[in-house]
């Protein structure tokens, strides 16, 4: 049995800057990442992130990884890092389980854990959805970011909050033809700067609209879609049909953190954090005493959230097996003042709200 | 359907490496997955499902939903959009649930 401080299941933006955190109040890190590479999704992100200078901003998700990981060395005495590595189990007595690679599996005993495995993509309902060609939106931003491979030629994008719209414009930087986005909901999701941007580019936009159907063989040839009443029901006769190879799926992220239900951690649905998320308090540990959480585990939202979150479950969990720093009240708020500030705006007031719901 | 341009990334690829794909021989990049080799070369449909045999695709990329299961070197239920594509792969699109042993 291997034996840990702080152990931080998932390398991406929250799992870093937890990493960084920890290590910098004097507290041995153990990284586990099931990616053969650091840094999560923020590898394929090659926009330019908003918040402020403390959260990255103005840099592309794409550079980040390297920012952090080269701050990290700085404390290469504290830290360890085990990639191709996947937490397969995190059990009552406290015991992580990991396989490595293929056939390496071992047991860690943490004093504390991190959890921070992120989001996956959820999915929607209609006739033929499963057929290849119709992919998530990040599976699409991953095959053309980072292996330079175009998803098809002609694209119909659904969903038009952040995901939609940036992955839209990233499909026309890398040459291909984007034919529509749609969207349910009555207003686009999404900033306003990047919806006009891919309306300058002649993208239209087709708010309360749905998907009716898939059409194909072997694979999507053809995607029906019709427009919505205000309560969501179709309306006959208003279906058009795009002749395309692709149907991008971008109705949002749901979070990945059953580690902790198998913990014990008490659970929660809560619809405006995207899911069911364990219950915390304000330094982000769970309901099980030294079980941490930080990023899209606990709750929908973006990577500079994440990674605010990051910093302050790292400092929090360091602070709980012994390694309070002078500056642990500041750093703190600190950390607290920036998250506020990120979730000032009309999509923060919708997950302060759900965050309300979650307090222990 | 390789992106030739780009006006942010440049793609380091790595050598031209050849692969089996269901007995026909195919290129790709070393330091790629199999499932975005097999996706330049216009191969969309990787396996079949359990009861229906419907096609399938990859969905998520990035080894969440086992949409991209196929037959590695005689390996069953390889996740290949995380997987890295290695010189003389025999690849194949697996029927059923695949015998593990």
């Amino acid at each position: 049995m291997k034996q840990a401080e702080i152990v931080i299941i998932g390398g991406g933006p929250a799992g870093l800057c937890a990493a960084l955190s920890a290590a910098k109040s004097g507290s041995n890190v153990l990284i586990i990442d099931k990616n053969k590479n650091l840094g999560g999704q923020l590898i394929k992100q090659t926009h330019m992130f908003f918040g402020s200078e403390k959260q990255y901003a103005s840099k592309r998700g794409i550079d980040i990884p390297e920012i952090l990981i080269d701050e990290l060395f700085k404390y290469k005495e504290n830290v360890e890092i085990k990639t191709e590595a996947t937490a397969v189990g995190m059990y009552e007595d406290g015991i992580i389980t990991v396989l490595e690679k293929e056939d390496n599996y071992y047991k860690i005993e943490p004093k504390a854990v991190i959890v921070a495995t992120g989001a996956y993509e959820k999915f929607l309902s209609f006739p033929n959805n499963d057929l290849p060609g119709i992919y998530g939106a990040g599976a699409v931003q991953t095959l053309m970011n980072v292996y330079g491979v175009k998803p098809g030629n002609k694209v119909l994008m659904v969903g038009a909050g952040n995901i939609g719209l940036i992955v839209s414009y990233q499909l026309m930087q890398a040459g291909v033809e984007v034919k529509a986005i749609l969207d349910a909901a009555p207003k686009i999701g999404g900033y306003l700067v990047h919806a006009s941007k891919i309306r300058r580019m002649g993208v239209p936009i087709l708010t309360s609209h749905t998907v009716k159907e898939a059409i194909g063989n072997e694979f999507l040839e053809k995607v029906v879609i019709s427009e919505v009443d205000e309560k969501f029901n179709r309306i006959k006769g208003t279906e058009m049909i795009f002749d395309v190879d692709v149907m991008c799926i971008s109705v949002g992220l749901t979070p990945l953190n059953e580690l902790l239900a198998l913990r014990g951690c008490e659970m929660k649905y809560i619809p405006q954090l995207s899911g069911i998320v364990p219950v915390r308090n304000e330094n982000y540990e769970t309901t099980v005493e030294n079980v941490f959480v930080a990023g899209d585990a606990t709750g929908v939202e973006e990577a500079s959230a994440a990674m605010v979150e990051g910093f302050l479950a790292g400092l929090c969990a360091a602070a709980k097996i012994g390694y309070k720093p002078d500056d642990f009240i500041d750093r703190k708020n600190d950390y607290i003042k920036q998250l506020n500030n990120l979730r000032s705006g009309p999509a923060g007031k919708h997950i302060l709200a759900g965050i309300e719901q979650i307090g222990r | 359907m390789r992106i030739e341009e780009h006006p942010i990334l440049k793609f380091n690829k790595g050598k031209m490496i050849k692969f089996v794909f269901d007995g026909q021989e195919m290129e790709g990049y070393e330091g790629e997955t199999i499932a975005a080799a097999l996706h330049a070369a216009g191969v969309k449909v990787l396996g079949k499902s359990l009861f229906l045999h419907r096609p399938r695709g990859f969905y998520c990329a990035i080894g969440n939903c086992s949409s991209c299961l196929m037959t590695v070197n005689g390996v069953a239920n390889v996740k290949t959009c995380v997987t890295d594509l290695e010189e003389g792969m025999i690849v194949e699109i697996q029927e059923g649930r695949g015998v593990i042993v």
